[in-house]
């Protein structure tokens, strides 16, 4: 584990000035992760908030070598950067050991890369993927993804007389990959760094793939106080909507379990984007979506031996 | 001294693709471009290059893949045909953009739909104006060769673009033919050592690479791409004469065939000019001044050298593998059309858009061509634009 002490003597590789809204939760993940690196590392991410706002030419926020090709190939595009990296290696043209990260939002990762990822993933290259999720198509304006909570007001999925916003559950895309039996599969939040950089470390030790699925609170889709950024993450986690845990070779673990397991309506009521699910004919959706996430906690604290 | 070997299409490119080495191979399989994939990957498995291949899982990561790679400072190469290439589509423009010197073959097939696997050139007309060099090629001789100059052309540093090396699907991909290959070093030593500008994996001096472009900048980095392939014409033929010294064989950017005085040409692309080359000779035999120029390099496009060397005939009819759908011609008949436009009493110049989703194109086709050319040197007067060539109507 990362003390504050030691992870403050390490320079920050992803500079101020960048255009990210002001409360972004996705900086803040960049920093952790790449605070975590001991190697070198190469970034690819997809097309999406992160991409816009951190490179527009002739500047860059990026002080690693970092690639954006295309929304859908953050990690095709880097499987070619890392067998590159293979290739030179073996062939004594490159000395140096360098760690490999692709980022996508949930949009690049759940949706339109899902197919990329999971090939990617099960060719075995030596890379960690991270999907900052904000469960929506944020860049584009607020479309609901495949990572859309239920019930989610956003402008594909709109609140309306006939409907409370979208009608289906997130896709459990860390699963999938767990399923893709990767040798290191986690979830983390900003809001609880040291989990977040511990994972990043154990992700890029591992020899082969590994992925990490990271909520990031957005303040225009999900719609609060940009100051809050971290209090939601953190509430996220806290009411179980987002666990976070770790699936080692198949191993699952608990990382962080919440002193007390908050109900979700401590979080989705301070987002505006669930505020219709307040009023007194959507009481029976915010009750399913509570079910949903219990029976999920339960789940996953078997999965983990945990006791409930 | 060069080998002679007997060898298919596929075969042939697939040989020199062992004999460049790249550093990353990412590639999926496609119908009739799937043997180069299955050769190259025994390559592989029997230790005969350094490549490390990558087995994506689709075209459109085939091409990202090799994006990345070349972007990491990798000699990057990749194979498709058809659908293969339309599925990359998005990346193939990327890849031009980003200047990365990628080379790859494409095994021509009709682009669904419908479905279909055989021969015609509307996959890679479709990526014509994507920013790629496209060389095309007669016979798997000219595939190998123009596979190794790709190499040197798409590197050399005033141009920097991705090269594809087209052969037809099938006519020339699956059949077996005596061609000469180079021996490995010399074509290493053509080719040379490769040193990237900018790579991704210097990690000392890190660079973004694929920044959003908005209005202040993208103009002016199109225009620096356009002035690339304007850069490529005289590069093509500086490596073309290099490569001749190497093997007797000289390419042009299009190959002239009894043009000296002739009175009425074919214009085509491929597999199909060595067809229309015995028709010609024939002609030549029965004193007809006929002659063919065969495109080599569809893009970028040499206009002016077509135009000077179609000035002198009376009639030319474009031969286009290919529709463009826009109710006058096909594409290649657009561009050679554009190109005699400032030509003072120029020839008369018709299209035949022919042997559409691998329709066979016999000799009795293409003397009805020449034969339809003469009508036409002898009146002056056009009376189709456009002829269907061997359809059913």
């Amino acid at each position: 584990m990362a003390t504050l002490k030691e992870l403050s003597k390490k320079e920050v590789l992803i500079s101020s000035g960048h255009r990210a809204c002001a409360g972004c939760g996705f900086p803040v993940i960049i920093k952790q992760a790449l605070l975590a690196a001991e190697n070198p590392v190469v970034v690819s991410c997809a097309t999406g908030c992160m991409e816009v706002c951190t490179t527009i030419y002739p500047y860059t926020a990026w002080k690693v070598p970092f690639i954006h090709n295309a929304f859908e190939n953050s990690a095709s595009t880097l499987s070619g950067v890392e067998a590159a990296y293979k290739s030179l290696s073996r062939q004594g043209k490159i000395d140096k050991k360098i760690d490999f990260i692709a980022f996508g939002g949930d949009g690049g990762t759940y949706d339109i890369g899902f197919q990329a990822l999971s090939g990617a993933m099960e060719r075995g290259h030596n890379m960690l993927y991270i999907c900052y999720d904000n469960q929506a198509y944020m860049n584009t304006g607020i479309q609901r993804s495949s990572a859309t909570p239920r019930g989610a007001n956003t402008t594909t999925s709109p609140a309306g007389t006939e409907s409370y916003g979208k009608k289906q559950y997130r896709k459990d895309l860390s699963a999938i990959m767990v399923a893709h039996e990767i040798p290191y599969v986690a979830q983390a939040s900003p809001s609880n760094w040291n989990d977040l950089v511990s994972k990043v470390k154990k992700a890029l030790a591992v020899e082969g793939p590994a992925f990490m699925n990271i909520i990031q609170p957005c303040v225009l889709g999900w719609k609060y106080p940009s100051d809050q950024s971290m209090e939601l993450a953190r509430l996220a986690v806290d009411t179980c909507f987002w666990p976070l845990y770790e699936v080692e070779d198949g191993e699952y673990r608990l990382t962080y379990k919440p002193k007390e397991k908050k109900p979700v309506e401590d979080w989705l009521k301070r987002q505006d984007r669930f505020r219709h699910l307040f009023k007194p004919e959507n009481a029976e959706i915010v009750k399913e979506i509570q079910e949903d996430v219990d029976e999920r906690w339960a789940k996953l604290l078997a999965k983990c031996g945990e006791e409930a | 001294m060069s080998i002679r070997v007997g060898k298919t299409g596929n075969e042939a490119v697939a040989e020199a693709m062992r004999q460049i080495n790249p550093d990353v191979v990412a590639a999926y399989p496609i119908t009739p471009q799937t043997e180069i994939v299955q050769i190259f990957s025994s390559f592989v498995a029997n230790g005969k290059v350094d490549t490390e291949f990558v087995t994506v899982e689709s075209e459109h990561s085939a091409m990202s893949a090799t994006v990345g790679a070349s972007a990491a400072g990798a000699r990057a190469m990749t194979a498709t045909s058809a659908n293969g290439l339309a599925f990359m589509w998005e990346v193939v423009y990327i890849a031009a953009a980003m200047r990365l010197p990628i080379v790859m073959p494409v095994v021509n097939r009709a682009l669904s739909g419908p479905l279909n696997i055989h021969c015609d050139h509307s996959d890679t007309m479709g990526a014509r104006d994507s920013g790629w060099i496209q060389i095309f090629s007669e016979n798997a001789q000219e595939a190998y060769d123009n596979a190794i100059q790709a190499l040197r052309i798409a590197e050399n540093s005033n141009v920097l673009l991705p090269v594809m090396v087209t052969m037809d699907g099938f006519i020339i991909s699956h059949a077996m033919e005596v061609m000469e290959i180079l021996e490995d070093e010399k074509v290493r030593e053509f080719i040379g050592e490769y040193v990237p500008e900018n790579p991704l994996l210097d990690v000392d001096n890190p660079v973004t690479i694929g920044p959003i472009d908005l209005q202040d900048w993208n103009f002016e980095h199109k225009r620096q791409q356009a002035e690339a392939m304007r850069n490529a014409k005289p590069v093509i033929l500086e490596v073309a004469k290099d490569y001749a010294k190497l093997t007797g064989r000289e390419y042009g950017l299009f190959e002239e065939y009894r043009m000296e005085d002739a009175e009425v040409a074919v214009v085509v692309l491929g597999s199909t000019a060595g067809t229309a080359k015995a028709v010609v000779d024939e002609l030549r035999a029965d004193g007809v001044r006929a002659g063919l120029l065969k495109i080599r390099v569809f893009r970028p496009f040499p206009a002016e050298e077509i135009a000077e060397a179609l000035k002198d005939v009376k009639a030319v009819a474009v031969m286009d593998r290919s529709d463009s759908f826009n109710a006058v011609g096909g594409p290649v008949f657009g561009d050679v059309r554009s190109a005699l436009y400032d030509v003072e009493n120029g020839p008369r110049i018709v299209d035949y858009i022919y042997g559409i989703g691998g329709r066979d194109v016999t000799p009795d086709h293409i003397r009805t061509v020449y034969a339809d050319l003469a009508k036409i040197a002898d009146t002056g007067q056009v009376e189709n634009l456009l002829t269907y060539l061997g359809v059913r109507e």
